[in-house]
């Protein structure tokens, strides 16, 4: 049974509640309406004039082929990202759980890569990989491989998805190593003395008890996926070649900023919007399902 | 660290108090220099204050390109607005369609009584800012145009005459051949593709890149650099993509670094890479006229400009407009001007600066620094060649990057890229109609 802690009363749970409500209305609300009010019109970029088109910018991206498959590629882009950043995290967690000596500094050297600033992280990367005076395209051409992410949009796409990744293993292993922490001694002992071998045990055990922590991250990570990885993209490719890698986050700040349409950049900030509030949705009432608090 | 800020602010506020304290009408003027050129304008404007008492010009640093006209439309919006705004050449069409944000320039000097010719501009230069009605809108300020640099070193190494004639593709092809052939690995390299080998392109070949006169004529302009000259270059660029001969390193002038180092022989790029290129580049090299194709339209007709112009803002006082009519034909001064050309390798705006420059004996000091003034003022412009003015313009040159990119990696023929880059950017072209009707 739950238990629940309940004030009597109306006024002082509102004032409680008050300051939450407050910032949300202000930096949530107020500019949630104000692109869904802007998505309904097509205005100058100095706003001297404003046109009512109803529908209209909605019409325009959908009839827009390369918008369309800016959905594929964000797709594909942030189911990557999501498992280059959760899986590497959870293996070395698992490694630094089972070290006896050392694992101080092995955790603190593991989560530096969490506070370089993701343009930063893209310039690096950018620099790595520069196809002409890149350390590690240098060393591919040695071993007979020709990478050029200027023209290739595979490559591309999974160079930014390694940059946007990268930063993020860190606090992904700040997790899982937190969650591997506060799994049970007894039950893991237990089951050595049943004969389960480590992977055995992993995999039937900890993984369960760690579900927890495994959906709270997929939630966060698919979020930062979409949203916060518009720096490295826009470092290292500016969403190129051939649209490969215009997620439909860096879409939005191209239109918005450089195409200087704002309506259209709004309509794209509103489906937006709706696509991550429907997965947050979906990811709450099927996945949840299997997770064991 | 406390004692730090404090010092800070302290200083801060002393720097602020003379012009909160004099009676000067100040000038705010929002550019997007950083580096020597930043240095460069900030001289400018400690000139310009200290040769008058009536007006104190206020420089601001904000950012690129993209980011100070950004930003110069966030403070209209707040209307907060500088009183000069420095856009670049592909903002244009943005300023003009905002009648209500901008004031002409040819308006700001007639009521400001500030010395004013327009007929002293270059025609090349002016043109791109000028409506058809010959008013001009905004003032050139930087201005460059696209050459061909040449890494002597490198053709002497594989054989050729470091002096042969590449004014024509025809014989650049034959020297990309000859490179190959002796196993150089970067023939040519290009800096902002879409600049040089199509609009630049279509302008010295006399051939339209839009309806309209290339926008200047009105909004409902449509695209058409699909046309068969155009199609045929980026045809043959691509060919020399797939063998080798044409290397292909980004958007930007990321080809630049490749060619100060010493890897690539040939390099199509702005003349204003001149400062960089002599302070890096350890080998001899040369600045020529960009390349034509014998035979294809009107060729050599002249090249067109790249760069930033300064707007003026509405939404100030009369007495402000008169410090900005002042400000703007000072800079417009012979002596401002030629010394501003030399030292940047920005083209000079007026023809008396050119003059003055190459009579300072500073083009026979610096041979090949007048190849690129040379080039835009070979021919009186025609309506394909002063300019072009697209709504959208900086989204539909990523378009054609994009389409660029398809043609070099072999996806697309052409013909296939150019038209679809037609297709795209005609769409955004109808929006931007739509938001300026």
């Amino acid at each position: 049974m739950e238990k629940r802690v309940t004030f009597r009363g109306v006024m002082l749970p509102l004032l409680l509640i008050a300051p939450q409500v407050f910032i949300s209305a202000v930096f949530f609300f107020y500019p949630a309406g104000q692109a869904i009010w802007q998505s309904l019109f097509i205005p100058d970029p100095f706003g001297l004039s404003n046109q009512f088109v109803g529908t209209g910018n909605f019409e325009f991206l959908f009839g827009d082929r390369h918008y369309r498959s800016s959905f594929y590629s964000t797709a594909i882009f942030s189911i990557l990202v999501t498992l280059a950043s959760m899986i590497p995290a959870l293996f070395l967690a698992v490694l630094a759980d089972r070290l006896i000596k050392g694992s101080g500094a092995y955790r603190t050297l593991l989560i530096w890569p969490y506070a370089v600033a993701p343009a930063v992280a893209g310039v690096l990367w950018m620099f790595m990989f520069n196809t002409r005076v890149g350390v590690v395209s240098w060393y591919l051409g040695q071993l007979g491989y020709d990478w050029n992410h200027v023209l290739n949009g595979s490559e591309a796409m999974g160079l930014v998805v390694a940059a946007s990744a990268w930063g993020r293993i860190s606090y992904n292993f700040l997790f899982f190593f937190a969650a591997l922490q506060a799994v049970p001694r007894s039950v893991i002992e237990a089951a050595a003395i049943d004969g389960a071998r480590f992977w055995r045990r992993f995999f039937t055990i900890v993984l369960p008890l760690l579900s927890p922590t495994t959906f709270f991250l997929l939630v966060v990570n698919v979020v930062y996926s979409f949203f916060e990885t518009f720096g490295v993209i826009h470092t290292i490719t500016a969403g190129g070649p051939q649209q490969a890698t215009t997620i439909l986050v860096y879409k939005v700040y191209a239109d918005g900023f450089v195409g200087q349409d704002l309506g259209s950049s709004a309509a794209q900030s509103v489906i937006l919007l709706l696509i991550v509030g429907l997965l947050t949705v979906l990811q709450f009432k099927f996945i949840e399902k299997r997770v064991h608090y | 660290m406390r004692q730090l800020i404090l010092g800070a602010v302290a200083a801060g506020t002393t720097a602020l108090t003379p012009i909160l304290a004099s009676a000067q009408t100040e000038v705010k003027f929002w550019h997007a220099f950083t580096g020597r050129l930043g240095e460069l304008v900030a001289a400018q404007v400690e000139e310009f204050n200290a040769s008058q008492d009536d007006y104190k010009v206020v420089a601001s640093h904000k950012g690129n390109y993209s980011e100070t006209l950004n930003a110069g439309i966030a403070a209209f919006r707040a209307d907060e607005q500088p009183h000069i705004l420095m856009v670049f050449e592909v903002g244009t069409a943005t300023m003009m369609g905002a009648k209500g944000a901008v004031k002409p320039v040819y308006e700001v000097m007639a009521e400001s009584g500030a010395e004013f010719d327009p007929d002293a501009y270059i025609g090349a230069v002016k043109g791109y800012f000028t409506t058809t009605e010959g008013e001009m809108l905004s003032l050139p300020f930087n201005s460059s145009t696209p050459v061909l640099w040449v890494n002597r070193d490198a053709l002497e190494g594989a054989g050729i005459d470091p002096d042969t004639d590449l004014s024509t593709w025809q014989n650049v092809e034959g020297v990309l051949d000859e490179l190959k052939a002796a196993g150089h690995s970067c023939p040519l390299v290009t800096a902002w593709q879409s600049w040089i080998h199509l609009e630049n392109f279509s302008a010295y070949h006399d051939v339209p890149f839009a309806t309209r006169e290339n926008g200047f004529a009105g909004l409902d302009t449509e695209l058409t650099f699909n046309g068969e000259a155009q199609v045929a270059h980026i045809a043959k660029m691509g060919e020399w993509a797939q063998d080798g001969k044409f290397v292909y390193t980004g958007r930007r002038n990321e080809g630049g670094a490749n060619f100060r180092g010493g890897d690539c022989a040939l390099f199509t790029e702005s003349s204003a890479g001149y400062a960089g290129i002599k302070s890096e580049a350890e080998f001899d090299f040369d600045v020529r006229p960009l390349p034509y194709w014998d035979g294809v339209g009107n060729a050599p007709q002249n090249t067109i400009i790249g760069g930033a112009s300064l707007w003026a803002m509405q939404g100030h006082e009369a007495e402000e407009y008169k410090g900005v009519g002042e400000f703007l034909a000072f800079l417009s001064s012979t002596p401002i001007q030629a010394q501003w050309h030399q030292d940047t390798g920005y083209l000079p705006i007026t023809e008396a600066a050119g003059d003055a420059t190459r009579e300072a004996g500073f083009y026979d000091e610096n041979p090949g620094t007048d190849v690129a003034v040379k080039q835009m003022t070979a021919n009186e412009p025609t309506a394909n060649s002063k300019g072009i003015r697209l709504g959208s313009f900086d989204q539909i040159r990523g378009i054609i990057d994009e389409e660029l990119e398809a043609v070099w990696s072999g996806d697309k023929s052409a013909q296939e890229a150019m038209d679809s880059a037609v297709e795209r950017g005609n769409q955004l072209l109808r929006r931007f109609e739509q938001a300026n009707r």
